[in-house]
């Protein structure tokens, strides 16, 4: 998933969203400069040492001792992430294809392997809280750990390469800052390295946009359509409002999470609104006005009841992107059998040398 | 073929449709590392060929780009060899295809970063390096599916037998190229032979010789790829995107 | 699809690898992650393309998971106080006289 800090415009505040990242990182550096009086003493109670970590703003390390509930939270949300990240692949790499110019294609290319590489990363850090990886791909092929319910809309046009890399890239990484300050350290390294390496998709789905809605009328067109269509969805993404999210309040306590969603959504809504009109494009939203009193935009929440619909699998693409990723792991048998047939008998081979070489001396 | 142009277009088309084809990949990969290895792959594939036609079209001296060259020529336009345009099939037909197409580019980039053309001799040093990596790739992948299991082994054999015949329109001769292709047959000899060995997979024995892509007769395949790569652009005549 | 009715296949499971990359030449190698690869040569080839697409390193180990023996953090102080008094291996504790460079 890919930032939208693309806009110069947006860098001024906090020095923008990669400015928080480096900042994040720092204070992870910081964080664990500041000694701490060694480590639990024998005997001592591992619950409040962990809960002392926390205070701290220290990070927990795999093998720390942590409450149940803690790791479960942590492998469902990384997984999910993970998850996120390689059924993400489908809808950009859709257009891979025809995108519409050597340059286009070659990003796009660029853009849809580093999802795979974000997926990795996410994958090996839910690994060190003691599940494996196989485990997870499974829960997500069984259906039984789901992923950003975005990606079960369809990219019909050019454009929702660009709404893409916008919007939900873009709501994505208003999410995905706060996380590079998560208590789990393995998981905030991993996702200080995933916002670093969208430095460079920042500005992609928006420059689509903008070269769109500079461009012919009918491009000008499949730019607003992209827009009108992606819109209220990505502002689903930050999920229910908070009276209705169940994980929220201990998440944040133990500062997995660090904002509500509905402060995320704000947040991102703000953003995105002069980020449109640089594009000369509406945002379609006949109530979005700026509200002086709460030096914030009030806008209309996205249809919540449509985003369980979606969650619950009966978004437009939902069976097709769990038919795809089910599909292309299965023709993949037969070909990770071979390699780990392979490495059997090139070990066995060498156990075979090495006896001969011990015989002969 | 003759002259610089004929012949950077034909190496340009070969490096795009390969592109082509191994971008197809992405999201459908045996393993998710695997997923990562082909995007570089492809991604390779397509900085060569934007070089390459780009270099073309100065070449030609009309006024084509990289994307007129691309999305605006037919198939009986293109110059890229059979081999490339073929269908990826199954991963073993995509990396035994991989082997013998980085097999001729290795040796042939590698005599283009010394030919006289400085432009063709700084694409062929950039490329040369790239291809390495894809020999190395194929040919570790040829050897674990040919020595894996009985299925893999049975898949690899397949791959070779369809492919192999493919190979030869690679080397027809072209002495007035900047590389004649003909000389480059004992690189890709030296390279491929130990790699089948060791993979336990044989030569089939065909005088079958495909070949025409040098001068645009394709197979039925390269039109499919090229109406679904270019149909966007087509649409919207004169867009900048 | 019918793949979930289906009695599961052979899980080839390919083991975890720790990689670590030497990010400048100067510098020694860090860990950055992990991958699965079914043997040493792949996880060197994943590794290369997984961690270093942006040119991050010159070097790569690939060490398998397994090999590892972590310490626990219950062992700590046993395991890293003896360090904590020998501090003349801190850079720190020696004063650099003024006007001194690149020390």
């Amino acid at each position: 998933m890919y930032g939208n800090d693309f806009a110069p415009e947006q860098d001024a505040p906090g020095g923008g969203l990669l400015g928080q990242v480096e900042a994040a990182e720092a204070a992870l550096r910081e964080a664990a400069a500041r000694a701490r009086e060694g480590s639990p003493t024998p005997g001592a109670d591992p619950a409040a040492y962990f809960a002392d970590v926390i205070d701290a703003d220290q990070k927990i390390e795999p093998r720390d001792w942590m409450p149940d509930a803690y790791r479960r939270t942590l492998v469902r949300q990384i997984a999910q992430h993970a998850h996120s990240e390689i059924i993400g692949m489908q809808p950009e790499g859709n257009w891979i294809s025809r995108a519409p110019s050597l340059k286009r294609k070659a990003i796009l290319l660029a853009k849809v392997q580093d999802e795979a590489g974000h997926g990795l990363y996410l994958y090996a850090a839910a690994e060190t809280l003691g599940v494996s990886r196989d485990e997870l791909v499974e829960l997500l092929l069984d259906g039984r750990q789901k992923y950003s319910s975005i990606f079960n809309y369809p990219t019909l046009t050019w454009a929702d390469v660009g709404a893409i890399g916008w919007l939900v890239d873009g709501a994505a990484i208003v999410n995905q800052v706060p996380l590079c300050r998560c208590s789990y350290g393995p998981y905030a390294r991993a996702m200080i390295r995933v916002c670093k390496e969208e430095s460079f998709h920042q500005r992609q789905g928006y420059e689509i946009l903008h070269t769109l809605a500079h461009g012919t009328p009918a491009q000008q067109a499949m730019a607003q359509d992209a827009l009108d269509r992606w819109w209220y969805p990505s502002l689903a993404m930050f999920g229910p409002p908070d009276g209705d999210s169940t994980h929220s309040a201990q998440s944040m306590a133990w500062k997995i999470k660090r904002f509500s969603n509905d402060e995320l959504r704000q947040r991102f809504v703000d953003m995105c609104v002069q980020q449109a009109e640089v594009l000369g494009l509406r945002i379609p939203d006949p109530d979005l006005r700026w509200n002086d009193e709460r030096q914030a935009y009030d806008f209309t929440q996205p249809d919540y009841d449509e985003l369980m619909r979606v969650i619950s699998g009966e978004g437009p693409c939902n069976r097709q992107r769990m038919e795809h990723r089910r599909r292309a792991h299965a023709d993949g048998a037969w070909v990770r059998e071979a390699a780990t047939a392979y490495a059997a008998k090139r070990a066995g081979r060498t156990r075979a040398a090495d006896q001969r070489e011990k015989v002969a001396a | 073929m003759n002259g610089p142009f004929d012949f950077t277009l034909a190496l340009g088309d070969d490096a795009l449709v390969a592109a082509q084809r191994l971008g197809e990949w992405a999201t459908r990969a045996p393993e998710m590392e695997e997923d990562i290895a082909l995007a570089n792959i492809a991604l390779d594939q397509l900085g060569a060929a934007r070089l390459l036609l780009s270099y073309a079209g100065e070449l030609e001296g009309a006024g084509r780009d990289e994307d007129a060259l691309a999305y605006l020529r037919d198939d009986r336009e293109f110059r890229n060899c059979l081999l490339v345009e073929l269908p990826n099939g199954d991963f073993a037909v995509t990396m035994v295809k991989l082997l013998l197409l980085s097999a001729y580019q290795v040796p042939l980039y590698t005599a283009l970063a010394g030919c006289p053309d400085e432009r063709l001799a700084a694409i062929g040093a950039k490329a040369r390096k790239e291809s390495a990596y894809h020999l190395d790739h194929s040919a570790l992948w040829v050897k674990r599916l040919g020595d894996g299991t009985d299925e893999s082994h049975r898949r690899a054999q397949a791959a070779l037998d369809q492919l192999w015949p493919y190979h030869h329109e690679l080397f027809a001769a072209d002495p007035a190229a900047p590389v004649d292709p003909a000389t480059l047959r004992a690189g890709f000899d030296a390279v491929v032979q130990p790699v089948l060995a060791e993979a336990t997979l044989t030569r089939p024995e065909t005088g079958w010789t495909p070949g025409g892509g040098r001068d645009g007769v394709h197979t039925e395949h390269l039109s499919f790829l090229l109406a679904e790569m270019q149909v966007l652009h087509r649409a919207h005549p004169g867009a900048r995107w | 699809m019918s793949e979930q009715n289906e009695p599961p296949r052979t899980p080839a499971t390919s083991p975890l690898w720790e990689v670590f990359v030497r990010a400048r030449r100067g510098l020694s190698h860090t860990h950055v992650g992990s991958l699965h690869a079914p043997d040493a040569e792949l996880a060197l080839r994943n590794a290369r393309d997984l961690y270093t697409r942006r040119q991050e390193g010159v070097s790569i180990w690939v060490v398998p998971a397994g090999a590892i023996t972590a310490s626990s953090p219950d062992e700590k102080d046993a395991f890293f106080d003896p360090a904590a008094d020998k501090v003349y291996r801190h850079p720190t504790f020696y004063e650099v006289p003024d006007g001194v460079a690149h020390l």
